[in-house]
């Protein structure tokens, strides 16, 4: 075999991968592909797959295809009370136009976040100046990011970004308000101690005086109670003693009289002084 | 990549054949009895067609057998195998042809084809607030602390798990799936935080799961991120530390509530029972005196009665007998002093108060001891030169009355 050949055949087969390596490229899911020809876009749409272009001449530019991440610094923002709150966001965006990210940017992908960055930051800022603190952080948060989402999405269509989301990550206060937010959080606390606590007295007192009230009315209508049936006994026997005496009033006057001696002097420390000239002793003198 | 693509440039498929990756195996005969033509129709045809080249037909058979080698060894790079969990994107020239699920595959080799794995079956968790690390738990306050719709902040941990649910948008839509997540999670946790009160998030914790869930399902789809959120837990949910103390004040006093009110009762329940059973014995007492009264009452009337009628009878003779039974039972019992007033008009010291006190210093010895103990009247001084008439009295004074 002639030497020679073999290096012409390697030599050609070598010119020839040289050209097809050039004159094919292929373009990712996640990638966008831009081809130049002398510094002139010629086309920038083609679908993920393996696409031909004049070999050594035309120039392949890769871009991502995927959502990016512009992750903001955390910035003081003004809210229409002229208090500061910190907002942290973040933009998801995409590129949607090589051909213009690479005319308008160079295809830089830090001066494209710098871009969206000022963009949103400016559209961010003037959507809090518009609205209460206590709006930014809840029923209008929502609202911010979608007003914001539509106002920059025009503007960054310029080069050839899309937005596909803008979201707050956090908002905060600044550090030197979370004091007095705290201060404010225990002061709001101990009036609700406070609250609980007296309303605790309250029931309790409530409580306690209905029984004491309770007790004294039972104890009341008892003793009004009491007080009947001792008057209808001493009525009774009232009646009945009338009607007793009634038979023979001098007679009773006489007999009741009697018991009432022997009751009222039955004891030793009854001392009677006695005239021997009472009708008692009247044989004891004479007899 | 396809540096020496030997395919015609306007062909996708430069292979020509219908290629599916689930029928492999018949496509790789296919395949290599093509290529052995072609390589035949390079090699061997050159051999022939040069003719006295110095190829012999057993250095071509050679140099085919060394292609064939090298062939098939790059056919064989084609293998790979998809674990149980894993689905694998085929990607021809980086286009997705393909997803393929579990065990042994082939693709075309390198450059033609590619695969991505994803591991659709792992559950991966994301944590806001807190970083669990080896057994051990940091917080992180940057994250944990948020802002609620009041103004308050509140100390809040959230885990949440995700898996893929589509590979190639996994793969495809967002760069740095992973970190996505993050910033979505926490994002979505702090607007579903931001408008719920305090309070509301302390006792609605499923509720806020599931708004923090929803939330972060639909800004995920919206990205087209192939992910699906399987859980959002909320780990903690507290007071910043700062104001801990007072909100434990808080609970306290909502319990000191509750003691105050349950003491009470209690002492309501302790004292509203007795006063009724005070009542009831008033009561009875007020009805068994109003039945003894009544009963006495009829006793004496009967026995009043009675005597009445006998007295009728005989009313001068039982009227002495009654008046001295009494003044005898009257006497007999008491202590008594016989004085003679018509004596004159006389000062009798009289020691009362030593009658009693000797009583009570010998408490009943029997009535018939105590009287000639007791010092009689010690009226000497005074009565010293009375007419002995009067002193003569004074035993007598003296004598008990009630002997029989």
């Amino acid at each position: 075999m002639n030497p020679n050949r073999l290096i012409a055949a390697g030599a050609v087969l070598v010119i020839v991968l040289m050209i097809v390596s050039s004159a094919f490229y292929t373009v990712d899911e996640r990638q966008k592909a831009l081809v130049t020809r002398f510094g002139e876009v010629i086309r920038y749409d083609d679908k993920p797959g393996l696409h031909y272009k004049t070999p050594f001449v035309d120039k392949v530019v890769y871009f991502e295809a995927r959502i990016l991440t512009m992750d903001a610094e955390p910035t003081p923002f003004l809210t229409q009370e002229k208090k500061y709150v910190m907002v942290d966001s973040f933009v998801k965006w995409r590129v949607s136009d090589p051909r213009k990210f690479y005319l308008t940017v160079g295809g830089q992908y830090a001066d494209a976040r710098r871009r969206l960055d000022q963009l949103v930051n400016s559209s961010l800022r003037d959507e809090v100046n518009k609205l209460k603190v206590q709006d930014v952080i809840s029923k209008d948060r929502a609202k911010i990011v979608a007003t914001v989402t539509t106002n920059t999405r025009e503007e960054a269509r310029k080069f050839g970004i899309e937005i596909v989301d803008v979201r707050m990550q956090r908002v905060d206060l600044p550090p030197e308000v979370s004091k007095s937010v705290y201060d404010r959080m225990k002061a709001e606390r101990s009036r609700i101690a406070n609250e609980l606590r007296a309303q605790g007295d309250e029931e309790s007192k409530k409580i306690r005086a209905e029984a004491n009230k309770t007790v004294t009315v039972t104890i009341a209508n008892a003793y009004r109670k009491s007080e009947g049936l001792r008057g209808d006994g001493d009525a009774r026997a009232t009646a009945i003693y009338g009607a007793a005496a009634n038979t023979a009033p001098e007679f009773y006057a006489l007999y009741r009289s009697l018991k009432a001696y022997q009751e009222t002097f039955k004891n030793k420390d009854d001392i009677l002084i006695i005239d021997p000239s009472s009708d008692f002793f009247r044989y004891m003198k004479k007899p | 990549m396809a540096w020496n693509e030997p395919g015609k440039p306007d062909s996708k498929d430069p292979w020509g054949a219908g290629r599916r990756g689930s029928a492999a195996g018949s496509d790789l005969d296919q395949l290599v009895r093509k290529l052995r033509d072609q390589l035949s129709g390079l090699f061997g045809g050159k051999g022939k067609g040069t003719g006295g080249g110095g190829f012999s037909a057993g250095q071509a058979g050679g140099a085919m057998l060394v292609a064939v080698v090298i062939v098939a060894v790059w056919l064989l790079s084609g293998v790979y195998i998809v674990q149980e969990g894993e689905k694998a994107v085929v990607l021809r020239f980086g286009e997705k042809v393909d997803i393929t699920d579990r065990g042994l595959r082939w693709r075309f080799p390198w450059p033609i084809e590619r695969v991505d794995k994803v591991n659709v079956g792992k559950i991966s968790t994301i944590e806001v607030g807190y970083r669990t690390s080896g057994g051990s738990r940091s917080k992180v306050p940057n994250e944990s602390l948020m802002l609620t719709e009041d103004e308050n902040i509140i100390d809040i941990e959230f885990a949440v798990q995700y898996k893929v649910k589509d590979p190639a948008q996994f793969l495809f839509s967002v760069h740095r799936p992973e970190d996505t997540i993050v910033q979505v999670t926490e994002s979505a946790v702090r607007e579903v935080v931001g408008r719920s009160k305090l309070d509301y998030v302390f006792e609605n914790r499923k509720l806020i799961e599931s708004d923090v869930r929803k939330l972060l399902q639909v800004i995920l789809d919206n990205y087209n991120s192939g992910i699906e959120i399987q859980a959002v837990e909320m780990q903690r949910a507290q007071p910043p530390k700062e104001v801990k103390d007072s909100f434990d004040d808080a609970v306290r006093a909502r319990e000191d509530k509750e003691r105050a009110k349950n003491e009470a009762e209690a002492y309501a329940y302790d004292i509203i029972p007795r006063a009724r059973g005070d009542a009831e014995s008033l009561i009875k007492e007020a009805e068994g005196y109003q039945s003894a009264a009544v009963a006495r009452a009829q006793g004496d009337a009967q026995r009043f009665v009675r005597v009445a009628n006998e007295y009728v009878k005989a009313p001068g003779v039982t009227r002495q007998r009654l008046y001295l039974e009494t003044m005898e039972k009257v006497l007999s019992r008491s202590t008594k002093v016989l004085i003679d007033q018509r004596a004159g008009n006389n000062m009798i010291y009289l020691p009362l108060d030593k009658l009693m006190a000797g009583r009570e210093a010998k408490p009943a010895p029997g009535p018939a001891a105590f009287v000639p103990s007791t010092t009689p009247v010690a009226a000497e001084p005074t009565v010293g030169d009375r007419d002995p008439d009067s002193q003569r009295q004074r035993p007598d004074a003296r004598r008990r009355g009630n002997l029989p």
